[in-house]
């Protein structure tokens, strides 16, 4: 590890709520959401590639999609939940090291993961109910066809769905690396307040 | 004498002039315009079931003559993409290049070569069968089921053929199980007399 970094932002942790964010650090809730988002959205970007390529008698063929379709809604629901709880709670400022063009590439970084997140959701639903069929969620319940019946509309959402999915990737890897950079290189704290480290 | 050269060459002038209707086979047009003709398929799901589809777009013409049915012609163009199961994810997956590719093959063809009448009213009708890139010679077993005026001043004429194909001699080897590997495909035509 390195040697402790130096706190720009002295935290008072007696007066704080520890699930909601303040000036110096995210709170637990904006935590778990962020991580737990992030391993179920990579899963869910491996799952399409794989579920797609099995074969007929694959004992996933079925289950591999349906299972995609139930947690692509459930993370439709969450991403709300969390954008409501970004709205709601302080958002940390940015770190005084932080340079200008940094504070507006992450404002546009961030920008295009949440959009880009909606849009990939969307365009994967708009195959699935392409001919007015409903998403069965984990058997559970089922989210109905909207727009339906638009000609090719299954391939044409489903090209956009893939190749979303790729950008989306590409530009949370960039978010990734530039979260290493602020680590290893500027040594700062942008990292640590996202895994909720003092 | 001379008026019987003269009626000879009258009939011999008519004989030329006018097309022998017994050998000139009759055009028509397919109605797909109206939808009054499918092409459509079938694969058995697992071997317990059909499962049936068929293709919304296509075009043709055939010829026909009831006394000359031997020298009947027909050609059809089919646009892949097209393919219709009634369920979107599956269309989907007909469409890409484990079965149709219709971005690369988006049309399949049926050109006839030759007819061969049997005795009951009906005939196999031989031809290339192109679908995935790949041209074969086919027989399609033919039933005309009719022909005559229709209520609006034209004339049509209508038949069902039916024919199979095993899908891997057309380059889709998608294994779909063992009792899956082929597929019937089953034609209704009604075509619009020209």
């Amino acid at each position: 590890m390195n040697k402790p970094v130096v706190l720009d932002h002295p935290v008072k942790s007696k007066d704080i709520n520890p699930w909601r964010n303040s000036d110096a650090r995210w709170g637990r809730m904006a935590v778990g959401l962020h991580w737990g988002m992030a391993v179920v959205i990579v899963g869910l970007f491996g799952l399409g590639l794989w579920m797609t390529s099995l074969s007929y008698y694959d004992p996933w063929y079925k289950q591999g999609p349906n299972l995609h379709k139930s947690i692509g809604v459930v993370l439709f629901v969450v991403l709300v939940l969390r954008l409501m709880w970004r709205w709601l709670d302080n958002t940390p400022a940015s770190l005084d090291n932080h340079a200008n063009w940094e504070r507006k590439a992450g404002h546009i970084v961030h920008g295009l993961l949440y959009g880009g997140l909606f849009a990939v959701m969307i365009s994967g639903y708009l195959i699935s109910t392409a001919d007015g069929r409903a998403i069965s969620v984990f058997g559970l319940f089922e989210i109905p066809a909207t727009l339906s019946g638009v000609e090719k509309q299954e391939d044409i959402a489903g090209v956009i769905h893939l190749w979303l999915a790729v950008g989306l990737m590409s530009v949370a890897a960039g978010h990734a690396l530039a979260a290493l950079k602020h680590h290893f290189v500027d040594k700062d704290r942008t990292l640590r307040r996202m895994l909720g480290w003092p | 004498m001379k008026r019987l050269t003269l009626a000879a060459s009258a009939a011999l002038a008519l004989a030329v002039s006018t097309p022998n209707v017994g050998a000139q086979a009759t055009e028509y047009v397919i109605d797909t315009k109206g939808a009054h003709a499918f092409v459509q398929f079938r694969v058995k799901h697992l071997g317990y079931s059909w499962l049936y589809g068929r293709f919304n777009t296509f075009d043709g013409a055939f010829n026909y003559d009831a006394a000359n049915p031997e020298a009947s012609k027909i050609n059809v163009t089919i646009d892949t993409a097209s393919v219709d199961s009634n369920h979107a994810e599956r269309d989907k997956h007909l469409r890409n290049e484990d079965f149709l590719d219709v971005s690369k093959y988006p049309k399949a063809t049926f050109v006839s070569t030759g007819v061969k009448v049997n005795g009951d009213g009906t005939a196999h009708v031989m031809g290339d069968f192109t679908l995935h890139g790949v041209t074969k010679p086919i027989t399609i077993d033919v039933s005309k089921m009719g022909e005559g005026k229709d209520p609006w001043g034209g004339y049509r004429a209508g038949f069902e053929g039916s024919t199979t194909i095993t899908m891997a001699d057309y380059g889709m080897t998608f294994n779909l199980g063992p009792a899956s590997t082929q597929a019937e495909i089953m034609l209704t035509l009604e075509g619009i007399r020209k």
